[in-house]
């Protein structure tokens, strides 16, 4: 149901997270149709993520991490369906089994003293440190969310970072889930 | 076969492609091009307004009055932020609109330039779809989508924006029969999948005991097939209907399955018939707001079959045991056909003691008022209106506003696409430029504004248009010197403090009538009112005829925001309760 202040209160409806993934024309203005649908409508947006998965069809892959009742996540998907440019919309968590993944980039304040602890911690998570021209220490980790976070969380137990993350994409396991 | 134009050449060219007959516009700079070569053809013809918000709600008169697509042509900058309000309107009543705004050349995009604006992202949620067109060679390919999606599925608002430079530029023109357009870019009607939501449609209603149909604008939307097929379904089954707002005219008023409208100011037989029926059919309407009243307490003990072409309707604020995807005439063609297959039939002595209840409701005679002999009711002007103008080809068009739903109540109609009026969006000024846009779609027809003095000033400047094109359009302004419907809030809920709601310093409307070469006509007692009708039907000019009526009439029946469809009000001496009265302050 949306929140209408007609509406009835419906305290026994759960709300949860949801991984929606919008296949849509690449072309100019479709980014904004869709987040100006979430922000119009009072929809919540946990994070999102954009990028060309087509180059000669035209076509790219919003995958937006929402929360809501399964009636708010419902009238999302069928609201995303009324914009010209999209071509299908998924719902990864009704879908049952996907698998999802995001890139976290995480810039260490390292000093001697706090060096091989960082290090155990980034190998224990698979982080990967990326060389540049400015030699700071920058890790790169993928993974599930919740594994970042706790890598996160443990390096930022030791020293100060800085991170920026990439908000999850998914995809569903079925074979041949090939839309349109 | 291609051939190279102009882009203002290819824009007139796609317009004559799609049959256009009629533009509603204002000239500007960054339209130049598209007026310069409007100036050398003669297949389309320009109405020219005098506000470009007038030229939407024309353009939407023209569509509703005539089921085509109505076209509007206007500058960038205030050009286009004027259409804003015409386009949400039109996105909320379903109105199949191409907007065609001029935009400032693309080198100046983005500078600030002079009557520069972002005319596709301020229009992005008010319209269906938008374009920004950048290369002269895709303006027809387009212009031929946005016709198709204005009118396709859900009908709606499409703009066209076009930088100058691409209006100069050179380019092919494509004929619309060579535009493939991607189906997911259209509608696709789910009703062919599933053919036992049929099915269980006809069983439900073949076992109803007190069904009801609930008929919406969406049966209009439809085309006139719809409502012919609406009104076999309703005979065959011999269930009451009520319609809403957008939906009167579907089923003539006179018909006897006909409960009249339901909702905020329908009829208390509508309304108690909806909150007891066990079955409800709902046609093309979106349980909208004004119709359902307190959610929790909407009909409480029926099921509901829904029949709606936009899926994002279906469970939006109620939720429904049967909806059905499709459009309406599809939809009824093929339940009707099932129906016959099945042999289907309605228990009689069931509905003769739903519809014995329902007789009962009608003799509290809800829309009854007291006349007098001094004052001029406004319920009874519009009775008196009905009356005198009911066997001529009339469209109604009104504001928004206490004389809108009085309009609603009392004047009667028998056919669908002659009444327009602004439900969704609530426009004050819609009813004005509406009627202009149906007189050129209806030449030889009666079209009447019913107005209020307070909405008639929004859009009094198209009086100029009006005049200019010789459109014998009349303008009903129910003169109570009061913005009526707030005033009446204010009085509810307010305790009377009528703030802001009076309206000092009318204007003289008869004086301002013929300030424009129109024909000003006034009627101040009961006894002069026929007279002046009929001096304004048989005047082939522009008139405006102000009546003035009783200034603190309350429009009755009402169910007040926050109460349920049984706990309608019918007179101001019953008062709403008091719990829900409170709560009903915080809503609209």
């Amino acid at each position: 149901m949306n929140k209408s202040v007609y509406d009835s209160p419906d305290n026994t409806a759960v709300s949860k997270r949801h991984i929606l993934t919008v296949l849509v024309d690449n072309e100019p203005g479709v980014l904004a149709r869709v987040i100006g649908m979430f922000s119009g409508r009072g929809y919540n947006i946990d994070s999102l993520n954009v990028a060309e998965v087509s180059n000669d069809e035209h076509l790219s892959r919003i995958t937006i991490v929402t929360e809501g009742t399964s009636e708010v996540v419902n009238q999302i998907e069928k609201q995303l369906l009324r914009i010209v440019p999209v071509h299908s919309v998924s719902n990864l968590d009704e879908e049952g089994s996907a698998v999802e993944a995001e890139v976290a980039l995480v810039n260490i304040d390292l000093n001697d003293s706090n060096k091989k602890k960082i290090y155990e911690v980034c190998d224990f998570y698979r982080a990967r440190k990326i060389e540049n021209e400015n030699n700071s220490i920058i890790f790169e980790i993928a993974g599930a969310s919740e594994r970042i976070n706790r890598f996160i969380k443990e390096v930022n137990q030791i020293t100060k970072i800085e991170i920026v993350r990439s908000g999850p994409v998914a995809i569903s396991t079925y074979k041949n889930t090939k839309e349109d | 076969m291609k051939q190279e134009m102009t882009g203002a050449e290819i824009v007139l060219q796609s317009l004559v492609d799609q049959g256009v007959e009629v533009v509603f516009g204002y000239p500007g700079g960054a339209v130049l091009p598209i007026y310069d070569t409007l100036f050398k053809q003669n297949s389309i013809k320009h109405v020219l307004v005098r506000q470009e918000g007038g030229a939407i709600h024309a353009a939407e008169g023209y569509a509703r009055s005539t089921g085509k697509v109505g076209v509007v042509l206007v500058t960038s900058g205030p050009g286009a932020t004027n259409v804003v309000t015409g386009l949400t309107d039109a996105m909320m009543d379903s109105i199949p609109i191409v907007c065609i705004t001029g935009q400032v050349p693309q080198h100046l995009i983005g500078s600030d330039a002079f009557q520069e604006c972002d005319t596709t992202g301020i229009t992005r949620p008010c319209t269906k779809h938008n374009y920004l067109v950048k290369d002269p060679n895709k303006l027809s390919p387009v212009f031929h989508e946005a016709f198709t999606i204005a009118q396709d599925g859900r009908p709606g608002p499409v703009l066209v924006d076009i930088p100058k430079d691409v209006q100069f530029a050179k380019g092919n023109y494509v004929e619309k029969e060579k535009i493939i357009i991607p189906s997911h870019r259209l509608f696709e009607p789910e009703i062919f999948k599933h053919d036992d939501k049929i099915n269980e449609v006809v069983d439900l209603i073949s076992k109803a005991k007190k069904p009801i149909f609930y008929i919406g604008g969406g049966c209009i939307n439809s085309g006139p097939k719809a409502s012919e097929l609406v009104s076999q379904f309703v005979e065959i089954t011999g269930a009451p209907a009520t319609m809403t707002l957008m939906g009167l005219g579907v089923i003539g008023s006179s018909h006897p399955n006909s409960l009249g409208m339901l909702g905020m100011h329908g009829m208390y037989e509508a309304n108690m018939a909806m909150h007891e029926c066990d079955v409800m059919i709902n046609i093309g309407a979106r349980f909208d707001d004004r119709v359902t009243g307190r959610l929790d307490a909407f009909s409480p003990n029926s099921k509901k079959i829904h029949i709606d072409i936009d899926e994002s309707n279906i469970n939006k604020t109620i939720k429904v045991d049967v909806p059905v995807v499709g459009d309406v005439t599809t939809v009824l063609t093929k339940i009707i056909q099932k129906w016959k297959d099945k042999k289907l039939k309605t228990n009689a002595s069931d509905l003769k003691l739903w519809w014995d209840k329902i007789n009962n409701w009608k003799k509290i005679d809800c829309l009854n008022f007291s006349n007098d002999e001094k004052e001029i009711k406004p319920q009874y002007a519009i009775q008196r209106l009905y009356d005198l103008t009911k066997d001529k080809k009339t469209f109604i068009t009104t504001e928004v506003g206490q004389h809108q739903m009085w309009a609603a109540q009392f004047y009667k109609f028998e056919k669908p696409n002659r009444w327009l009026t602004s439900g969704g969006l609530g426009t004050m000024g819609y009813g004005f430029p509406a009627a202009i846009g149906a007189q050129v779609a209806n030449p030889d027809a009666l079209v009447i504004d019913i107005a209020g003095d307070a909405s008639i000033l929004m859009n009094i400047q198209e009086m100029s248009t009006a005049v200019q094109y010789r459109l014998p359009v009349k303008i009903f302004i129910l003169n109570n010197e009061y913005m009526g419907m707030v005033r009446q809030w204010q009085e509810l809920l307010h305790g009377g403090r009528y703030s802001e709601s009076y309206t000092d310093s009318l204007p003289d409307f008869v004086k301002l009538a013929e300030s424009y070469k129109a024909v000003g006509l006034r009627a101040k007692k009961p006894e002069e009112l026929d007279d002046v009708i009929n001096e304004m039907i048989n005047t082939d000019k522009t008139v405006i005829a102000d009546i003035w009526v009783s200034k603190e009439e309350n429009c009755f029946p009402m169910i007040q925001s926050g109460s349920a469809h049984n706990e309608m009000v019918l007179s101001k001496d019953q008062k709403q309760d008091e719990s829900s009265a409170e709560k009903g302050k915080i809503l609209v």
